[in-house]
């Protein structure tokens, strides 16, 4: 007779999909619970830096899309929420970890979104190498994770495009717009970089989550991906990356970049990037200011069913 | 902690003539805007025509420790398969 654990290992090797109610090891329910709500709380809180812009977008057209693109991110958590909660937590638990400081978010959005180009500049980069690390995660071995990931990839590709699009636009622009997209590369590139994680060396739990399923593509893999993709496009805007060390590698065929400065990582992780406190404290203040809204709606919702029930009786 | 609304299964038809699918799950306080929300959730861009939404709690499931017992013996019945049966060329589509 199989054990629960060699079935569950049948699963992993065949690269079958494991479903809320098949048995599996307790830290393959903890991985995924943490990995699942950190994605969910990144998609949260990166409503803000892009929620900065939405009453200053230059033209209603850029107001609507950016108003689009803000409305998806809060879509983005709830289904990765509803994919959490298929593993037994629920969405306010998550909630409750993430306001006490327990669970994190990407580190990405503890930077600030000073000009406009900065919107162009995360569709670009920030969404591009979200789309990096998301595609592979379509594949994982949890069903709902990665259904919800399909879901989020066919979204994410607007983003992306419509980045793109106003850095382009201002790439042609005049001078002085021209400065700000090459401005906003310049704060945005590294952080960006940054955001596939550790180097492989330092990443401790890559391993187990490779034979897991969980994680298809090591880390370094994807960061070098998403180099590749997005030094032509740099080029094709006229725009500068901004390190002097940066080249193609004729022998790897692939770009080298220059050395990551790992203290900054760390330190943004650590809670002590420019805007942590921040987004923390627009998280809370926005939740507990929404409980007035919740109540109503449960109240309502209560008298209409005793209101069903009286004409029922 | 304040306890979170109930949770409620989403079905979506894409268009007329096809069946509604299970798109994922909102959480809600009451079937009206359960309704609402999966209408900002899951039909953005064009997704649905209509929409169904049952509470999770509402749904049975199979026993998933029982599912041998459930399915397995559909799988040696190949003799409900029409590919079972081989029948001359001549008889090009039947």
């Amino acid at each position: 007779m199989e054990t629960e654990e060699e079935k569950f290992d049948a699963l992993i090797d065949a690269d079958d999909r494991i479903e809320p109610t098949d048995w599996m090891p307790e830290n393959y329910r903890k991985t995924l619970i943490r990995q699942i709500a950190q994605h969910a709380h990144s998609e949260i809180i990166g409503m803000q830096p892009e929620g900065n812009w939405l009453t200053r977008a230059p033209s209603l057209r850029r107001k609507a899309i950016l108003t689009a693109k803000v409305q998806d991110e809060a879509g983005h958590g709830l289904y990765l929420y509803g994919a959490a909660e298929t593993l037994g937590t629920d969405r306010s638990e998550l909630l409750d970890l993430l306001h006490a400081g327990r669970q994190k978010y990407s580190s990405i959005f503890n930077y600030p979104t000073l000009t406009w180009a900065d919107i162009g500049a995360i569709g670009w980069l920030v969404d591009g190498a979200a789309i990096m690390n998301q595609v592979p995660l379509c594949r994982c071995s949890f069903g709902p994770y990665a259904r919800a990931m399909v879901r989020i990839c066919k979204e994410e590709s607007f983003h992306q495009r419509q980045g793109f699009q106003i850095m382009l636009t201002l790439a042609n622009g005049t001078d002085a717009q021209r400065e700000m997209a090459q401005d906003a590369l310049n704060r945005w590139w590294w952080p960006t970089v940054m955001m596939f994680g550790p180097a492989d060396a330092d990443s401790p739990h890559s391993e187990q989550n490779m034979r897991w399923g969980i994680k298809r593509i090591s880390n370094d893999d994807l960061r070098q991906k998403f180099i590749d993709a997005t030094v032509p496009q740099a080029e094709l805007l006229g725009l500068t990356i901004p390190d002097p060390d940066l080249h193609w590698d004729e022998e790897r065929e692939t770009y080298d970049i220059g050395e990551i400065d790992w203290d900054e990582f760390w330190t943004v992780v650590g809670g002590n990037g420019p805007c942590n406190d921040d987004r923390m404290a627009t998280k809370v203040g926005a939740y507990n200011e929404g409980e007035w809204v919740r109540e109503a709606a449960s109240a309502y919702a209560i008298k209409q069913a005793a209101r069903a029930k009286e004409v029922a009786a | 902690m304040s306890a979170d609304w109930p949770a409620w299964e989403v079905f979506v038809r894409a268009r007329r003539g096809v069946n509604h699918v299970h798109a994922g799950t909102v959480h809600a306080p009451d079937a009206g805007l359960a309704i609402e929300n999966a209408r900002d959730l899951y039909t953005r861009r064009s997704e649905g025509v209509s929409l169904w939404v049952v509470r999770s709690s509402d749904v049975v499931s199979s026993d998933p420790d029982e599912r041998h017992s459930m399915f397995d013996p559909a799988a040696d019945k190949s003799y409900r398969q029409p590919t079972d049966y081989e029948l001359p060329p001549e008889v090009a589509h039947m």
